[in-house]
C-alpha cells in the first residue's frame, strides 16, 4: 500500500455544493450498471439468445420445410418466428432486473446508495429509467439483426417478409418493448422482495408457473383469466397475429404495462418507508 | 454539530434506543462509547436516516439528514457493516457515489490517495482484506470534504499503522472545525482521540461530557501516590488526619481519601520532605467498566459452566 497522506481535509478535488438531481442519479446508475461483471454478461446472453435463437428456429423450419403439410406450412409466422429470441432474452433480462436492487441489499451497498441519496425514490426511478433504456436498445438492435437475419433464411423456400411488410417493425419493436417492461417489473419485485432467491422466484412464479396452475382449472375458467396473466398479455406486442379485447396487440400489452405500473408503486412506497 | 432529540427507536418489543438526547459540537472529536447491543450503530443509523425512528429527533448542522440536498458535503459516515458491492472496483464504487451529487473523478482520485488504496483501485471490493475494506469506507466517508464526519468503529481491522493513521486523520479534522463523531470499543485507542464522550447502555444515555471529566470524575477516589523522604513519619501525619495509607513496593506510600493538595499541605506543616505527589487517574477503559458493568447487556459472567461446555 502507498504512503498514507497525514493530510485529508484539503479539499482541491471538489467543487462547489451540487445537489442531488435525477440526471445525476442517473449517471451513477449508468456507472453502477457497467461496473458489474454480472451485467455485461447477463446482457450479452440477452443479445445473443434474441439474435441466435430467431436464426436456429429459422434455419431449422427451413431444413425440415419439406416435410411440414400444407396446414402447417399456413400456421407457419416468418414475423414471430424471426423475434422468438426473446422467449430466451426474457430470463436474461429478467433475472438482471432483480440483480440491480436486491444485488445491492444482498451486499448492503444500498445502505451507501441511500445516504448519497436520502429522499431514496431517485434511485428506484434511475435503476428503472438506466435500466429500462438498456434493455430497451439493446433488445431493439438484437431483434432487428435476428429479423433480417431470419428472413434471409427464409428466402430459400420464399417464405420471407420485409421489414416493411403489415406488422413486421412493430412486432420487432414489440419485442423490445415487451423485454423492457419485464425489466421494470422485475426491478420492482427486487425492491420488494429485497432478497435476490425470493424475487427472481416470484418472477418465475408470476410469468411462467401461474400459467400452467391456471390451465388446471375448467376450460371456462381458464379461458377468462389466461389472456390477463402477465405472460399472455405482454407477449401480444411482440406478435404479428392480432387478436382483440385483451388479446389485442395494444389492449393485451396496456394489462402488462398495468402490472408493471402497480409492482412499480408497491415498490416505491416500500423503499420510502421501511428501514434500510 | 450533530443534536440527538430524544431519540427512540423500537424493533418490534425491543427498545433499541430509548429518549436519547445529546449534542456532538464542532471542533472536537466525540466518542460514542458503550457495550455491545447499547444501540451504537441503530442511533446511528437513524441519524443518518437510514432506519425510522419511533419518536424523537436528529440534526446534522440543523438539518434533518434526509432534508439534505448535498448530503455527502455535509456528512461522510462509514457504517460497521459493509456497505460496498464486492463486484465492483473501488474507483466505480466511490465514482457512483460522486456523480449523485457532481462531486469530479478528480476528488474520487484524491480521497484513493488519501487512504492509500491508489493502486488497488482498479480490483475488485470482493478480493479486499478487512483493513481495505475498512480504507476504502473511509475514503467514501471522506468523498465530499464533508463538515460532519460519522464513523462507526473506523479502527476495525487496521493494523497500528493505520490505527494511528487514522487517529491523526480524525484529530485534523476536529481541529479544522468541522464534527467528528465515531464509536470504538477501543478504549485505550478512544482516550487517545476524542475530546468529548457520549455513553449508552441498553439505549439510554449515561453520560455525554468531556474526555477529562469523565475520567475525573470516576477517578474520583482514586488514590494518591506519595513518595518521602521519611515515609513512616509522613504516613502517621496522614492518618491522623483521617486518610487510609498503605505502603507499596520501593516505600511509596497509596493515600486514600485526602486530595493531593492537602497531603502537600500537611507534609509542608510538618516540614516533611516529599520527592513524589500523584494524583492517581483511572484509564478511561477502568472508567467505563465502572459506568457501565450495571447495564451491560450480555454479561459473561452470568454464564454457567454447564452453558459454556453445551455451546
Amino acid at each position: 500500500m502507498s504512503a498514507l497522506a497525514e493530510n485529508a481535509a484539503a479539499p482541491r478535488g471538489v467543487e462547489p455544493a451540487a445537489d442531488v438531481t435525477l440526471a445525476r442519479v442517473i449517471r451513477s446508475e449508468w456507472t453502477k450498471l457497467w461496473s458489474l461483471r454480472s451485467t455485461r454478461w447477463s446482457l450479452f446472453v440477452a443479445v445473443l439468445a434474441q439474435i441466435g435463437l430467431g436464426l436456429l428456429f429459422a434455419a431449422i423450419t427451413m431444413a425440415h420445410w419439406n416435410q411440414l403439410n400444407f396446414g402447417q406450412r399456413l400456421l407457419f409466422h416468418s414475423i414471430d418466428r424471426s423475434v422468438a429470441g426473446y422467449h430466451l432474452a426474457q430470463l436474461a433480462i429478467g433475472v438482471l432486473g432483480v440483480l440491480v436492487i436486491s444485488g445491492e441489499y444482498g451486499t448492503g451497498q444500498i445502505r451507501s446508495s441511500l445516504l448519497a441519496v436520502p429522499k431514496r425514490l431517485p434511485v428506484l426511478w434511475a435503476k428503472l429509467l438506466v435500466f429500462g433504456s438498456v434493455t430497451f436498445v439493446l433488445i431493439l438492435i438484437s431483434a432487428l439483426i435476428g429479423f433480417v437475419g431470419a428472413q434471409a433464411i427464409f428466402t430459400q423456400h420464399h417464405v420471407n417478409v420485409a421489414i416493411g411488410a403489415p406488422d413486421a417493425l412493430r412486432t420487432v419493436i414489440g419485442a423490445a418493448l415487451y423485454l423492457t417492461v419485464t425489466a421494470v417489473i422485475c426491478t420492482a419485485l427486487g425492491t420488494i422482495i429485497r432478497s435476490t432467491a425470493g424475487a427472481i422466484s416470484a418472477y418465475v412464479g408470476l410469468l411462467f408457473v401461474l400459467p400452467g396452475v391456471v390451465a388446471l382449472l375448467p376450460t371456462s375458467i381458464d379461458n377468462s383469466i389466461s389472456p390477463y396473466l402477465p405472460i399472455n398479455a405482454g407477449t401480444t406486442v411482440a406478435s404479428a397475429i392480432n387478436g382483440s379485447g385483451v388479446s389485442s396487440t395494444w389492449g393485451g400489452f396496456a394489462v402488462f404495462c398495468g402490472y408493471a405500473v402497480v409492482l412499480v408503486l408497491v415498490a416505491a412506497v416500500l423503499l420510502k418507508r421501511r428501514d434500510a | 454539530m450533530i443534536e440527538v432529540n430524544g431519540l427512540t427507536k423500537h424493533y418490534g418489543a425491543k427498545v433499541a434506543v430509548q429518549d436519547l438526547t445529546f449534542t456532538a459540537p464542532a471542533g472536537v472529536v466525540t466518542g460514542f462509547l458503550g457495550p455491545n447491543g447499547a444501540g451504537k450503530s441503530t442511533t446511528m443509523r437513524l441519524i443518518l436516516g437510514l432506519d425510522r425512528p419511533s419518536a424523537g429527533s436528529s440534526t446534522i448542522n440543523g438539518k434533518a439528514y434526509a432534508d439534505l440536498t448535498s448530503p455527502l458535503r455535509e456528512v461522510g459516515a462509514m457504517l460497521e457493516a459493509r456497505a460496498i458491492h464486492t463486484g465492483r472496483s473501488g474507483y466505480n464504487h466511490l465514482l457512483a457515489l460522486a456523480q449523485t451529487q457532481g462531486i469530479g473523478r478528480k476528488r474520487v482520485d484524491e480521497v484513493l490517495d488519501i487512504v492509500g488504496l491508489k493502486d488497488v483501485a482498479r480490483k475488485r471490493v470482493g478480493g479486499f482484506s478487512m483493513g481495505m475494506g475498512q480504507r476504502l469506507g473511509i475514503a467514501a466517508a471522506l468523498l465530499g470534504d464533508p463538515r460532519v464526519v460519522i464513523l462507526d468503529e473506523p479502527a476495525n481491522g487496521l493494523d497500528p499503522e493505520g490505527i494511528r493513521w487514522i487517529r491523526n486523520l480524525l484529530k485534523g479534522l476536529a481541529d479544522d472545525g468541522r464534527t467528528v463523531f465515531l464509536s470504538s470499543h477501543l478504549m485505550s485507542e478512544m482516550q487517545q482521540t476524542a475530546d468529548h464522550l457520549v455513553v449508552i447502555g441498553k439505549g439510554k444515555l449515561i453520560a455525554d461530557t468531556t474526555m477529562a471529566a469523565f475520567v475525573a470524575q470516576a477517578s474520583g477516589d482514586a488514590p494518591v501516590r506519595v513518595r518521602a523522604a521519611d515515609p513512616r513519619a509522613l504516613a502517621e501525619k496522614l492518618r491522623a488526619a483521617e486518610a487510609t495509607v498503605e505502603t507499596s513496593d520501593g516505600g511509596a506510600l497509596q493515600v486514600h481519601g485526602l486530595k493531593s493538595e492537602r497531603i502537600g499541605e500537611i507534609a509542608a506543616a510538618a516540614g516533611l520532605v516529599l520527592h513524589e505527589l500523584t494524583p492517581l487517574q483511572v484509564s478511561l477503559e477502568e472508567a467505563f467498566m465502572d459506568v457501565t458493568h450495571t447495564s451491560v447487556e450480555y454479561q459473561t459472567d452470568k454464564v454457567s459452566p454447564e452453558k459454556v461446555t453445551a455451546g
